[in-house]
């Protein structure tokens, strides 16, 4: 039979079950990319302006370490520097994902052995996901692309951005599809392909941060670390700069030798298995693992350790930048605005501020982990070994509570160890900020990360379908309203509806207990809505 | 009443499905109960509203005394399920999910689990994602039947097993009814259901049509009779009772309702009979009776 027999049909199949997620990637960066290129209209209106705010940031690393090299002075330039870089890990993420889904994830269900043995060559799957992919990228750089030419934006510039992302992320659907054959398990792979996504974003940021200024104090000449990241690959095309569009050819070099490796391996392996073979498991359960709360542990531990230990690399690297910025930028009001709009407090210490703002990415980036292992509950629940666990003498409520336990845990070890690593490394590079402060200043992130996690719980119980799109969408808009709202000029009372608007930015303010109660106290309310709305209703099959 | 199951005007609606539609089920203390119907009768959506995983629009339900609802967790100390369709913990092993599951129902008889991983042949130190449909069927099984409860609600079990498994599987439910355990049985394996079922429940689209011990549905329904005799045998299509004649020279099939027996028996001692045989129908006849006719119309 043909290998290939079937393709047209896969490809229907996945993007009729896409249909909802892929236009919600793509119409999503699209939004942020217009209220991003109207932030920077709004508050760098003059050349003047964002001279000063770039000068002082190419002199900071840690600025360029979080932002990308800066390529010019105009408002494409500008918008290149404070969104650039993010919508590259957004086109990555939506490829990986993809990917993962419509090859591990689809033959863990046992879907693709069903499609298998429906006249479908061995082929067909693969290429399905791969086309799917390509798609959804091609449509995401051309709505980036009309949405940046709408603004008003230069062609060749507006261009080159859609197509950087475009071409990013089918380098990672690449990525993904060489992950997916080689991992046993649809997590393995997708954690795989993530933190591909995650290292190259960090070894584009540590080039950019070693990068050599031009003689006008501006440019950024990135170092070679960013040239072995596809993410800095897809900063090197620099939009809105002199355009290098030669550069756009690595991604799709790395693109074809992926696709033809991820080739490759399905013809050697067996439906379901994976190269990297499993090892024989232990032949009974240990004490620790025979409660819910011992299997809630089995199931996220990885996922825990993995998180924390993202969380621990990144603080320590966060906290051994955080001197240098009071050197690079004191006198400079651009990036002073900047760091304070993210910390969402005004006229600080500059280096407080820093860490106020890099505490507000942790407290993302622990929400973020609550999401997913909150989501744990709705896999267990639709198709998983809920229905068997809830046959046994295990209430509804223990069994939620212990996949709550180990959210809520995992969350508080990501922030606190966050904290207490960029509190090392600060005082080792002789700052002056304190272990124990930022530890704390971590940890006052964790109930806004809770506040998500009794929302996703409240779905989880109410809306039981909907779960997965409104946690994400949760998710995002709190990021959106609460982290970005400054940048993105929103009004306070959309602000204000995101929990990350209320946490302390400590160090730059003091510890207000007032904000972290109420939180607390909002979180443990839509937990427990949600936990009692999950005791009345059917379980899914 | 030492029911161990009643359920009485039972009614599921899901959307404008009625998977449910006024089911009543009795299983008393001690007996294994058949549970039959065709795909999409109600059979898995009784057995959840049986162990509290859905509640029912309408109808009583007892399950040990209590009502599973409300008391779920305590009723589930009581007993073992095994759901059709078994869906494990990719990354644990057989042999983790097999003491998971009994740990959390309170506890498992170690011997006999041993016992049992050796009937089913499971290697319990494989993965879970790298077994078969059986061999996940098999963690299930040995899960619950290394459990000592009262009642076992299976669920289609056996669906995946191949004929040896099977055997086991029959000789376990006989054993654990020896002690006095409860056990329903849902299944689509006739035989099994006459091999080992004292008593069954048929339903269709959520009603139940029959229930009864096999012994008085058999008596409701026909016997198939062949006879050989020395020349054809004439008058039978006209007896009361009798059905589908099939006349070969000397071999003459048909058969006849139950009652009507006497009557045919007298008529064929005017004729010369070599060989008479009768069978009366099998599980499968009843039940085909009742559904094909219902599909042909
Ligand atoms: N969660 C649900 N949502 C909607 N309809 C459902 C749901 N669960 C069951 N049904 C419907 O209820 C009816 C009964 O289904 P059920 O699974 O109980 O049948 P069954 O007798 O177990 O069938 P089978 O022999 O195929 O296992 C079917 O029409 C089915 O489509
Ligand atoms: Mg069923």
């Amino acid at each position: 039979m043909n290998a290939y027999a079937g393709t047209g049909r896969l490809i229907r199949l996945a993007a009729r079950r896409d249909r909802v997620q892929l236009p919600i990637w793509i119409i999503g960066a699209a939004v942020l990319m217009a209220a991003g290129a109207a932030a920077v209209a709004d508050e760098f209106p003059t050349e003047e302006s964002r001279v000063t705010a770039l000068r002082g940031a190419g002199g900071s690393p840690a600025v360029l370490l979080m932002r990308g090299a800066p390529v010019g002075t105009d408002l494409g330039a500008m918008l290149n520097f404070r969104n650039f870089a993010s919508m590259l890990v957004l086109a990555a993420l939506m490829s990986t994902f993809a990917v993962v889904r419509h090859t591990r994830r689809n033959e863990e269900t046992g879907r693709a052995e069903l499609i298998g043995a429906g006249s479908v060559g061995r082929h067909a799957g693969l290429t399905a996901a791969l086309v799917l992919a390509f798609a959804a990228n091609l449509l995401l750089g051309a709505a980036l692309t009309g949405t940046l030419l709408a603004a008003g934006l230069p062609a060749s510039g507006s261009l080159a951005f859609g197509a950087a992302c475009a071409v990013t992320g089918m380098a990672f659907a690449g990525l993904a599809a060489v992950a997916a054959q080689l991992f046993q398990g649809a997590r393995a792979a997708n954690a795989f392909a993530a933190t591909s996504v995650g290292v190259a974003y960090l070894l584009r940021g540590v080039g950019d941060a070693l990068g050599e200024r031009a003689a006008d104090g501006i440019q950024v000449t990135s170092a070679w670390p960013t040239w072995l990241s596809p993410i800095g690959w897809g900063m090197e095309v620099r939009p809105f700069g002199a355009e290098r569009w030669w550069a756009l050819a690595l991604p799709v070099a790395l693109l074809a030798v992926c696709v033809y490796g991820a080739f490759v391996l399905v013809d050697r392996r067996d439906l379901g298995a994976g190269l990297i073979p499993d090892r024989p498991g232990p032949a009974a359960g240990s004490r620790a693992l025979l409660s819910p709360l011992g299997l809630a542990w089995r199931l996220h531990r990885a996922s825990i350790f993995g998180w924390v230990a993202g969380s621990v690399v990144f603080g320590v690297g966060i906290g051994s930048l955080g001197a240098s910025v009071n050197d690079a930028m004191t006198e400079n009001t651009g990036v002073n605005k900047l760091l304070n709009q993210l910390a969402g407090s005004g006229g600080a210490d500059l280096v407080d501020v820093y860490f106020a703002a890099m505490m507000n990415v942790f407290g993302v980036l622990a929400a973020g982990f609550v999401v997913q292992a909150l989501l744990r509950l709705h896999t267990e629940e639709a198709g998983g070994p809920a229905e068997a666990v809830l046959g046994t003498a295990v209430g509804r409520v223990r069994w939620a509570l212990s996949h709550l336990a180990c959210a809520a845990g995992g969350a508080a070890a990501m922030l606190a160890l966050a904290g207490a690593g960029a509190g090392l490394a600060d005082a080792a590079a002789g700052g002056d900020e304190g272990v124990a402060t930022l530890t704390g200043a971590g940890l006052a992130q964790l109930p806004a990360a809770l506040t998500v996690a009794g929302f996703v719980v409240l779905v989880f119980g109410g809306l039981p379908r909907l779960v997965v799109t409104l946690a994400w969408a949760a998710l995002a808009l709190s990021i959106a309203c609460g982290l970005l709202g400054d940048v993105l000029g929103l009004p306070q009372a959309v602000r204000d509806l995101s929990p990350f608007s209320h946490v302390p930015s400590i160090p730059a303010v003091d510890l207000t207990p007032g904000p972290i109660a109420a939180l607390t106290a909002v979180a443990a309310a839509l937990a427990a809505a949600g936990l009692m709305l999950f005791r009345r209703r059917d379980l899914a099959p | 009443m030492n029911d161990a199951i009643s359920a009485t005007g039972l009614v599921k609606r899901f959307g404008r499905t009625r998977a449910l539609d006024g089911l009543n089920l009795a299983v008393a203390a001690g007996e294994v109960h058949g549970f039959l119907g065709p795909n999409g009768a109600g059979k898995t959506t009784t057995i959840r509203v049986l162990l509290g995983l859905l509640r029912a629009d309408a109808g009583q339900v007892r399950v040990l005394g209590g009502d599973p609802w409300q008391d779920a967790v305590r009723l589930h100390h009581r007993l073992a399920y095994v759901p059709g369709e078994v869906n494990l913990w990719p990354n644990l092993s057989g042999g983790e999910a097999i003491d998971l599951f009994g740990d959390l129902r309170g506890g498992l008889d170690k011997t006999r689990r041993a016992e049992l991983l050796e009937r089913f042949q499971l290697d319990p130190t494989k993965r879970c994602r790298t077994y078969s449909k059986g061999n996940k069927q098999k963690v299930a099984l040995i899960a619950a039947f290394a459990s000592r409860v009262e009642l076992f609600i299976l669920d289609e079990p056996t669906s995946g097993l191949d004929p040896l498994m099977e055997a086991a599987f029959q000789q376990t439910v006989r054993e654990v009814s020896a002690d006095g355990a409860t056990v329903l049985l849902s299944s689509h394996i006739f035989s099994e259901v006459e091999a080992l079922c004292s008593k069954v429940s048929i339903i269709r689209d959520g009603v139940t049509v029959e229930s009864g011990t096999l012994a008085s549905l058999r008596h409701l329904t026909r016997t198939s009779v062949a006879v050989e005799a020395a020349g054809p045998i004439s008058g039978l299509a006209g007896l009361p009772g009798v059905h589908d004649v099939v006349a070969n020279g000397t071999q003459t099939r048909f058969d006849v309702d139950s009652r009507d027996l006497p009557g045919v028996l007298r008529h064929l001692a005017g004729f010369e009979v070599h060989a008479l045989t009768s069978h009366p129908p099998t599980l499968e006849e009843l039940f085909m009776r009742h559904y094909g006719v219902e599909a042909s119309r």
